[in-house]
């Protein structure tokens, strides 16, 4: 109701959009996505198959049949304008949505050949198997100690070599060991914004997920914290599948191998981010990217 | 208009405002601390003695405690001028020790150096002067000043009163509740029946055995006891009243005995906090208007405590299902609107309620199953300690609740699902993450709570307090906690001494007294759980930049 009031009034009138999206609005149901061609092809080593899936909250239908392969060990970007529904397939691939009322999914998510929605899945073990890093920095009130070891405590590891051993692994993969190994019994919360996020990117890689799934992590960094992000995700992906979110086309350039662009809960385009960025199959991808709207 | 308006919107005034209500609010606490505390420790100060001379030839030595215009209606003389309060002590001789006395009737004053204040175990204050010391036969007053005689004997006395409390306290009463367990067991074994009976047959005659064996134990500690009091009552002083009429009393029950025109400033500080000693540590004479209050301070903390460990869990236990498992709705709101509206019922109410559910059908259903033997009797049937905890925390649980549902509330989003993404269920993020975020809200309720119900009277009176306690409800008896036993309560003490008293004015510096020493240990209780929260608060401290 309140929004209803800060509208200007439309008198029963579809409310005008820029006139790009408009044309995109009526043109993209009958789009058929563009997936490159080696992505066709390796279908067989991807390591998450996104089948036919469907995703509404309530009445709102945020996903409409999206079909994507990921493949292990390459950093693959999810783009697209606010409210395309990248984050809400993100918060899919490890059932994340689920803790949404009014959620309702349908399609297939594959992860290394099991449905993850088949109902004998155990949620909290699928969620065992992911690393998540959100958008807002989310350090737990707890030492930063704590906050690496947590994962961990949480699958019963008591041993506390194994937990040293891994908070000084995680620490250092996520390059803050050394601004921290001298403090690590101090509040997660006492660190700086970058180093924060860090903290919870060790936090993810902690329990050696076979994913990392990335939500615009450096979207509330300064651009020195970003950069060191950037390039954490760079190495990392020698160890990890990585799934990044990101609004910030030149960071999908800089980091990922493979892009999917993501329009109005469609997939629009998914191929090399070479490719996507130089030479996209699509003229709404052209648009997006070049700048015409978004 | 428009310029009224407009300055309006500036805030000026509204600054004015907010600090005028902060202001009205500080009054408040000023004003009730400002009226209490002065009188409250100006109560034990040992005010000078002065022996007034009436028109009527009757001599006084009395402490001046108030001076006031007589009031022209009163005084049918229609005479003018003031009229002073005074103390006259001595209730036993003059059967009032409070007076309002004409100033026109008092022909002379003068402050005898050697009157002396007599505190004593019954019939309040004595205010005269001391004539001899008698110890056993011979009079031990020639000679040196009987003052400075009685201070040895008074030493002695009071060591022998503390090894008779000792005995009569500690051991015949241990030997009592030994007996009456033994008793009571004898009873447990007769109501089973005549088979059973007969197979503890053995089990009754060695019971009985020890019966006798702790009767005889009784009898001579009940001896030595009286050999003690015997011994008390040998020494003994004569004190005189301003007109000579004498008084004669063992110096065991002398309290204290001092002669306050001639202390200074170091004795009268002495004599101060001798009795702020004895006020907090010792028990209550007088029917409460005189001793301490120890008591009652040891039954408030105590009830806190378990009132505390009962609401803690199950309010916060309510707020969680409430917060974190309840699916929101319209019934999920209609409970938290019930809920708070809890908060909003007289405390009486919750007292008959208490006194319904707990005392009679829950103590009486606990009676019937376990002590059976002492029927009729009451064991939980009646009021206690841990009835009136009880319905304490009832009464204050709604606090706790809103408290930890909101500060379960402010939890973040990013913090609970760092943890569910972790592959944590639904309790390991509660158990690890939300609730020690919570912790200092949630204690923040508990403060709170504590602070309500440290301060309601109503309902202990009909579940639960008393205003003497035999016994304190923690002892050297097992089972040491003594949850079915009254207690005394500050509250309550207040209550008591100030309107139920015979004496209203002998009580009056009781009253005040009670009353800082309850602010004071509600600030205590209060104290101590801001410490435990400023704790959790510094380790879950945030980025200060």
């Amino acid at each position: 109701m309140e929004t209803m009031t800060e509208a200007p009034p439309t008198h029963g009138v579809e409310v005008r959009r820029p006139e790009v999206a408009r044309h995109e609005r009526s043109d993209l149901a009958t789009l058929e996505p563009f997936i490159g061609n080696e992505l066709e092809t390796s279908r067989a080593n991807a390591v998450i198959s996104i089948r036919e899936l469907d995703l509404s909250y309530g009445e709102k239908q945020a996903l409409h049949r999206i079909s994507m392969e990921i493949l292990p060990r390459r950093v693959t970007a999810l783009i697209g304008p606010s409210g395309c529904g990248k984050s809400t397939l993100l918060r899919c691939l490890n059932r994340m949505n689920d803790l949404i009322d009014g959620v309702r999914i349908s399609g297939k998510v594959l992860f290394e050949g099991t449905d993850i929605y088949a109902p004998e899945i155990d949620v909290t073990e699928l969620r065992k198997r992911f690393g998540m890093v959100f958008q807002k920095s989310n350090p737990f009130p707890k030492s930063i100690y704590e906050n690496v070891v947590y994962g961990l405590r949480i699958q019963g590891v008591r041993n506390k070599a194994v937990l040293d051993e891994a908070c000084e692994r995680s620490l250092t993969r996520a390059a803050l060991w050394d601004e921290v190994k001298d403090r690590l019994n101090e509040s997660g919360l006492s660190l700086s914004g970058g180093q924060m996020q860090r903290l919870c990117i060790a936090r993810a890689i902690a329990v050696n997920p076979e994913v990392v799934l990335m939500d615009e992590p450096a979207s509330a960094l300064d651009p020195i914290a970003t950069a060191k992000i950037e390039e954490l995700i760079y190495e990392l992906k020698e160890h990890y599948t990585i799934v990044i979110v990101t609004h910030n086309m030149q960071q999908a350039a800089r980091v990922s191998e493979f892009t999917a662009f993501f329009m109005l809960g469609r997939l629009v385009e998914y191929d090399r981010t070479g490719k996507i960025f130089t030479n996209p199959a699509q003229k709404i991808t052209e648009d997006y990217i070049t700048g015409r709207f978004g | 208009m428009a310029r009224s308006g407009k300055k309006f919107e500036s805030g000026g005034p509204f600054i004015w405002l907010t600090g005028a209500a902060l202001a009205a609010c500080l009054l408040m606490i000023v004003g009730l601390v400002g009226v209490v505390a002065p009188r409250a420790l100006a109560a034990l100060w040992p005010d000078r003695l002065v022996e007034i001379t009436l028109v009527d030839g009757k001599k006084y030595v009395v402490a001046l405690l108030a001076r006031e215009p007589i009031p022209a209606a009163s005084e049918g003389a229609g005479e003018p001028g003031s009229r002073v309060q005074v103390r006259l002590g001595n209730r036993d001789l003059y059967g009032l020790d409070f007076r309002w006395i004409p100033e026109s009737q008092i022909v002379s004053r003068r402050s005898p150096p050697d009157a002396v204040l007599v505190e004593r175990q019954e019939y309040g204050p004595f205010q005269g002067y001391l004539r001899k010391v008698v110890q056993g036969e011979e009079a031990a007053s020639a000679g040196s000043g009987p003052f400075e005689r009685l201070a040895p004997l008074l030493e002695e006395a009071r060591e022998r009163s503390r090894r008779l409390r000792r005995l009569e306290k500690r051991d015949i009463g241990a030997v009592n509740y030994r007996i009456e367990q033994k008793r009571l067991e004898l009873r447990a074994i007769r109501q089973e029946g005549p088979a059973a009976r007969a197979a503890a047959r053995n089990l009754i005659v060695e019971i009985e055995a020890e019966v006798k064996q702790l009767e005889r134990r009784y009898e001579t500690l009940r001896e030595r006891a009286n050999r003690l009091k015997v011994e008390n009552e040998r020494a003994q002083v004569t004190l005189a009243d301003a007109n000579g009429e004498e008084k004669t009393l063992p110096v065991s029950s002398i309290v204290r005995i001092f002669r306050p025109n001639r202390l200074d400033l170091l004795g009268r500080l002495k004599v101060y906090f001798s009795r702020l000693g004895e006020f907090i540590a010792d028990e209550p004479r007088e029917s409460n208007t005189e001793g301490g209050v120890f008591p009652a301070i040891f039954g408030t903390v105590m009830m806190v405590v378990i009132m505390s460990a009962a609401v803690m869990p199950f309010g916060v236990l309510a707020a969680l299902y409430l917060r974190e498992y309840a699916r929101q709705g319209p019934l999920v709101r209609a409970v938290r609107i019930a809920v708070n509206n809890l908060a909003g019922v007289p405390s009486i109410v919750f007292g008959v309620f208490g006194l319904g559910f707990f005392v009679y059908l829950t103590g009486g259903a606990i009676d019937r199953l376990f002590y059976s033997e002492r029927l009729p009797d009451p064991t939980f049937k009646t009021g206690g300690i841990l009835w009136a905890s009880l319905t304490l925390a009832l009464l204050t649980v709604p606090v706790v609740i809103v408290a930890t549902e909101e500060s379960l509330a402010a939890v973040p989003r990013g913090a609970r699902d760092g943890s569910y993404a972790l592959g944590a269920t639904k309790w390991q993020t509660i158990r690890r993450i939300v609730l020690p975020a919570a912790a200092p809200g949630i204690l923040t309720g508990l403060i709170l709570a504590m602070a309500r119900g440290a301060g309601e009277v109503a309902p202990l009176m009909i579940t639960g307090v008393v205003k003497l306690a035999q016994d304190l409800p923690f002892d050297p008896n097992p089972p040491f906690l003594h949850f079915e036993r009254k207690f005394m309560h500050l509250g309550f003490h207040i209550y008591d001494v100030g309107f139920q008293s015979p004496n209203v004015e002998a009580a009056k510096p009781m009253v005040y007294l009670t009353t800082l020493l309850l602010l004071a240990v509600i600030v205590a209780l209060n104290l101590t759980a801001i410490l435990v929260r400023e704790r959790l608060r510094r380790k879950l401290r945030t980025a200060t930049f």
